[in-house]
């Protein structure tokens, strides 16, 4: 690794209304080097990207590349000095084709050679092995192709400095892989490359230093190998962080009454979403889990469940009696409460502000005639702000404004609200830091131990190994296992999800 | 972003309807291009003068006469006349409505016709009709054009096929030897008529608010210029030259807005009967008295059956008619052509009157309201 | 103004200028200025007699909120539409001509010059209601189970709306002798305010008792913010578009009543002619987002009053009936500039500069 630094921040100061973003930050990329970004959400990541890219004029500081200062104050602006950015949320403009999106901006003049631009983005495609067409829209690629279409377009920039921020987020294990060989092959060619991540794993294998952040401040730059992942967090989190793996242990199990029939009961349920009919049950106080690779139908399963999606057959007891549930609301009303796995699209209703997000599902429940008063709905905010630790300016900031982290949150308040018997989390903790994700595992346990059910599907496995009691293996929009007790071990599920033993009649 | 995006597109629909408003068609009365040489006619206050020809169209009995001739000729011939007639929507306006009832009752099997009727605002649909009804193998296509041009090939089309074409109510832009004839309104001399009347009212002072309809319509620019004209010759006051677009409400706005300046008027000359109407209904509301033995004289158009009862009642002063009984005219002109005659006038401008509040009688309303 | 003063003031003008109501007042602000200016008799209120001999208050401002009502009126369902089902409604008129023509024709019970009327007006009305929420409903449901684009669904009865007005009446053009009908566009007898203002008022007080003791709010915001969430909350979406519909169509329902009132008859193919267009300027002018979500129903309706401001302001200042729509054009411009989000954030930076120079 060469010490020749590419780009350099100093003093980086941003203020927002009512946030200090960020607070005389450094931030030093030297030349073929990946460099990790790390730290909570609301710890300044995303700000100091976005001043980095133009998004956002600093307030203070000096910014320079190579050595000679320079004045970045648009998108525009940075990808001109060499700046390219690859974003968690897909920026590309899902109606345009694919090569229309890897130029887009970028012709010097009005004309544009239609022919040359499909046959250069085909040879860019098939050189970084993506698997998509060049004159296909972009909206009909999965969400990881556009992801790597995505950074295909900032590579084919010629940038010096590469910002990939949670591109990993939804993409699945051999992709990932790809991607890795991909930024170690710019690597090689001397791209600076900064990282932001929430998966410690991706860190440690592809990363060569490490800048952690927290609450607007620089907390240090580390090589990585002089900084084992318990620090890592312990640096992140701001305290002595022994052994977040053992969590379970800190809350009681449920004592569950012998006579008591489960909670929720389903037999043969199956929905439009195209899964294949499924047995599913959960009993009181148990945490159990959906679990397979992205599009095994875990999300589906629970979709059926909650009466999301249309449910086209199967029947569903809840407390051992029979119960119909055709759309959320019936669930709802039967004390299912649902989070769900996209929280930008299906969770959050933007605009409004955290208060109405919160209270959104319980007033839905209470009746269109009978609002929440004022003072009512400030007392819920007021209380789950402070029980979930939400960091928020007001109970009246639009949720939109909010870190992934703190929406999640809110949303989780949301159904805590309704006081739901039995709660599905469908994975609550993507894309939000070490410390809210614990917070998360933590609120499970402390739930089910209280007597709720829980159903938690997490893409990580070894969250769900700690705090669930039982997993449903799901491959190919089928139920193909089921794991307790002893068979609960990161191996036993692999092989399952891998297909070493099918239980499931129904899959064949 | 989204905002923005609205907000430009909010600023492009108000440009649209505002240019909308220019362009739309007008709604009230037909076109005619015709040369105002018609001469100002004195009788329009004599109102009691039977003019045979306007007579001819409005009166039942005339119609039922033709009904009689035409019944004898099937009887000759044995067989109907095939007839097209495309015209505007009949939804359109009360001069629309009663000029389909017209064309209606004098176009039907026991006047010795077959008859089509095609409706249509769209000149492109009203081109469609026109061809579907040469293929049907019409002997006459009777056309009252939304637009005044695009008609040459589909009439071409009709001369070749041997159907006759006679337009009705507004005439378009194509070589006369295209069509037989055209009947049509004179809007300038329906505006002339009306100015006339007012000179012979001898008023010491004129100060008048003119409520004009839709800009560029054929009605307002023929009605509007007739009262330019004169008031400039004959240096009378405009206190206020505004378009109420045909329209009551805007009309009533308008007179408001004059009346809360405190200017003072005596007379409102609204192109159409709605809008005097409207125009009525502010002064009402402000106490101004208007009509025979009021302040303010009151001239609307197009004898909506409404307008002549407030003229009997003396709550107007005068209208002018805009006649849509064009139906007796293109009888005659069938009947014409079918025993071998010519036709001597290609565009025959229809006779048109006005009524005076002080001479109007009951017999004038149930004859020429619509 | 004093010095210690003047930060205060400009903390006030800096939040202002980023608040909703910041367009509606400046624009308000602006034409109120310009007509003090030029003339001040254009406020000027007056009491004079009109033809049923009831003393009652005349002169512009009063024509303004006679006049405005109406508009007022619409833009409350408009907003609410807009919010929920993330367009508009450009069938309003067509819609308006409907309410109308359905009232006169049970007024009139059929016979175009019906001497008495045929029903009590208020039954009349609230059948004319019921039509007017019908229509509201089938808009409602083309937008909301056939996804169709509002501007596209209402096009068919835009298209349509006026002949089938039409139809109501057989083509005719009834009139109402009855005094007492043109009371609601008009004045009552012993009240020297326009009518029309009560019935907005009346309007607006029950929207805003909707507003407090329902959801509609919460739930139309959600549904136009996000619907996938909101139907994951347990709304129906189809159901609170079509809603938002169904009062859009009791407000066309009251501002037909008033319409047909004016004159005591209709034209059904002017009748309201592009009041849409005006309606959703108001609802534009209140600082509203077109695409939907959250919306603020006072903006909207201070939105209609300065339309018709500004109609009145061209009227009094003899604006050549050819450039009227120019003129209208242009001011609609520089407002709907004022309301985007740059010039506003521009102006409230430059608010900032003041403060910070008067506090060194």
């Amino acid at each position: 690794m060469s010490d020749n630094i590419l780009l350099q921040m100093k003093n980086i100061h941003k203020r927002f209304p009512g946030v200090y973003a960020l607070q005389g930050v450094d931030f030093k990329l030297r030349a073929g080097e990946i460099h990790a970004l790390m730290g909570e959400n609301g710890a300044g990541k995303s700000t100091l990207i976005k001043v980095l890219t133009g998004v956002y004029t600093k307030d203070e500081g000096e910014i320079s590349i190579e050595g000679s200062p320079v004045a970045i104050h648009s998108p525009q602006a940075a990808q001109n000095v060499g700046i390219s950015t690859v974003y968690q949320e897909i920026t590309l403009c899902p109606n345009l084709s694919v090569a229309e999106n890897m130029f887009i901006g970028r012709t010097a003049g009005l004309g544009q050679n239609w022919k040359k631009m499909n046959s250069d983005a085909e040879k860019i495609l098939q050189s970084l092995d993506i698997p998509a067409k060049a004159t296909q829209q972009l909206s009909s690629c999965s969400i990881a192709v556009q992801q790597m279409v995505a950074i295909a377009r900032a590579v084919d920039m010629d940038c010096k400095v590469l910002i990939l921020d949670e591109p990993t987020s939804s993409l699945d294990e051999s992709e990932v892989a790809k991607l890795f060989k991909l930024m170690r092959d710019l690597k090689g060619r001397g791209v600076g490359i900064i990282f932001v991540t929430h998966f410690l794993d991706q860190v440690y294998e592809v990363c060569d230093r490490i800048t952690v952040m927290r609450d607007g401040q620089l907390v240090g730059e580390y090589v990585i190998e002089d900084l084992p992942r318990v620090q890592l967090v312990s640096k992140m989190l701001g305290k002595e962080f022994n052994d977040m793996d053992d969590i379970s242990g800190e809350y009681q199990t449920y004592e569950r009454k012998a006579d008591e029939k489960p909670v929720f009961e389903a037999k043969g349920l199956a929905s439009e979403s195209g899964i294949k009919p499924f047995d599913f049950h959960i009993d009181k106080g148990e945490v159990n889990g959906f679990t397979g690779l992205l599009g095994s139908g875990r999300s589906e399963c629970v979709r059926a469940i909650f009466g999301a999606d249309k449910v086209t057959g199967g029947s569903v007891k809840m407390n051992g009696k029979d119960v119909k549930i055709r759309k959320p609301l019936d669930a709802m009303r039967h004390g299912i409460a649902y989070l769900p796995e996209d929280r930008k699209v299906d969770g959050i209703v933007g605009d409004l502000s955290v208060r109405d997000n919160l209270i959104l599902a319980a007033q839905v429940l209470k009746g269109f005639l009978k609002p929440f008063s004022k003072a009512e709905a400030n007392k819920f905010a007021d209380e789950y702000i402070k029980l979930l630790s939400i960091k928020t300016a007001s109970a009246d900031t639009p949720i939109k404004s909010l870190s992934g982290g703190n929406q999640q949150k809110v949303i989780v308040a949301r159904w805590l609200l309704t006081h739901p018997e039995y709660l599905i989390l469908d994975e609550p903790t993507r894309g939000i830091d070490v410390g809210t994700k614990t917070d998360i595992q933590k609120l499970v346990l402390k739930l089910a131990s209280e007597g709720m059910s829980v159903t938690f599907i997490s893409s990580e496995l070894d969250e769900m190994l700690r705090t669930c009691s039982r997993l449903v293996v799901m491959r190919d929009l089928n139920v193909v296992g089921e794991l307790t007790g002893q068979d609960m071990n990161q191996s036993k599920v692999m092989s399952t999800i891998a297909g070493g033993e099918k239980q499931n009649a129904e899959s064949k | 972003m989204k905002k923005k995006l609205a907000l430009l597109l909010v600023a492009g629909m108000t440009m649209a309807s505002v240019i909308g408003c220019g362009s739309s068609a007008e709604t009230t009365a037909p076109a005619a291009d015709t040369a105002a040489d018609t001469a100002a006619d004195d009788a329009a206050a004599d109102t009691a003068a039977d003019d045979a020809a306007a007579d001819t169209a409005a009166d039942d009995a005339a119609a039922d006469t033709a009904a009689d001739d035409a019944a004898a000729d099937t009887a000759a011939s044995g067989e109907l006349i095939k007839v097209g007639i495309i015209n505007n929507d009949p939804n359109e306006s009360g001069y629309r409505t009663a000029n389909d009832a017209d064309l209606k009752a004098t176009f039907c099997e026991a006047n010795g016709y077959d008859a089509s009727f095609a409706y249509s605002l769209k000149n492109e649909e009203q081109i469609n009709s026109a061809q579907q009804f040469i293929q049907d193998g019409v002997d006459y296509l009777l056309l009252s054009a939304a637009d005044t041009s695009g008609w040459d090939s589909v009439l071409q089309d009709a001369q070749a096929n041997g159907v006759r074409v006679i337009l009705f109510d507004r005439t378009i832009d194509a070589d006369p030897s295209l069509y037989e004839a055209s009947i049509v309104s004179d809007m300038r001399a329906e505006g002339d008529k009306a100015v006339e009347w007012m000179k012979s009212q001898n008023l010491g002072e004129y100060n008048i608010i003119h409520i004009q309809g839709v800009m560029g319509s054929a009605a307002q620019i023929g009605r509007s210029d007739a009262l330019t004209e004169t008031a400039a010759a004959e240096g009378w006051n405009i206190v206020m030259e505004q378009t109420a677009n045909w329209n009551a409400e805007e009309a009533q706005q308008i007179v408001q807005s004059v009346i809360d300046s405190g200017e003072s008027f005596n007379v409102i000359y609204a192109e159409n009967d709605n809008m005097a109407q409207g125009a009525v209904a502010a002064l009402d509301s402000a106490g101004i008295t208007h009509g025979v033995n009021g302040d303010v004289k009151i001239i609307g158009f197009d004898t909506n059956k409404f307008a002549l009862e407030e003229l009997l009642a003396g709550n107007w002063n005068y209208d002018g008619q805009c006649n849509p009984f064009q139906s007796s005219y293109i009888d005659d002109i069938i009947k014409t052509l079918e025993s071998g005659g010519t036709i001597s006038e290609k565009t025959i401008i229809m006779d048109e009157k006005g009524f005076d509040a002080e001479t109007i009688t009951q017999e004038d309303v149930d004859t020429y309201g619509i | 103004m004093q010095n210690q003063n003047k930060s205060g003031v400009s903390v006030f003008l800096g939040r202002l200028v980023r608040s909703q109501y910041f367009i509606p007042l400046t624009a308000l602000l602006l034409l109120a200025v310009f007509n003090l200016i030029a003339d001040p008799a254009f406020f000027k209120i007056t009491v004079t007699t009109n033809s049923a001999g009831n003393r009652v208050l005349a002169g512009t401002p009063i024509t303004i909120l006679d006049y405005g009502s109406e508009l007022a009126i619409l833009a409350i369902g408009m907003t609410l539409v807009t919010a929920a089902a993330k367009g508009q409604d450009i069938s309003v008129g067509a819609a308006v001509a409907i309410a109308g023509s359905f009232i006169l024709r049970m007024l009139s019970g059929g016979n175009a010059n019906a001497a008495t009327l045929q029903m009590p007006i208020i039954c009349a009305f609230l059948l004319g209601c019921i039509v007017a929420m019908l229509f509201g409903a089938f808009n409602g449901v083309l937008v909301a189970f056939f996804k169709i684009q509002p501007m596209i669904a209402t096009l068919i009865l835009y298209t349509a709306g006026r002949s089938i007005a039409a139809w109501f009446n057989n083509n005719e053009l009834p009139i109402i002798k009855d005094a007492s009908f043109s009371y609601i566009g008009g004045f009552i007898p012993g009240i020297p305010i326009p009518t029309p203002f009560f019935i907005m008022v009346i309007c607006v007080v029950i929207i805003t008792l909707v507003l407090k003791f329902t959801n509609l709010r919460l739930y139309a915001q959600a549904v136009g913010i996000n619907e996938n969430s909101a139907r994951l909350n347990g709304l129906n979406p189809a159901a609170i578009k079509i809603l938002s519909f169904v009062i859009l169509g009791l407000c066309v329902a009251v501002v037909g009543l008033i319409k047909v009132s004016r004159v005591s008859s209709i034209n059904y193919s002017v009748i309201a002619k592009d009041i849409e267009m005006d309606a959703i300027l108001a609802v534009a002018l209140g600082g509203n987002s077109l695409s939907g979500g959250k919306f603020n129903m006072a903006t909207s309706i201070m939105g209609a009053y300065i339309i018709q401001f500004l109609t009145q302001t061209l009227y009094k200042y003899k604006v050549p009936s050819e450039a009227l729509p120019a003129y209208k054009a242009v001011v609609v411009i520089v407002l709907v500039i004022m309301s985007a989000p740059t010039v506003r954030e521009f102006f409230s930076s430059r608010m900032k500069k003041v403060k910070v120079k008067e506090v060194a």
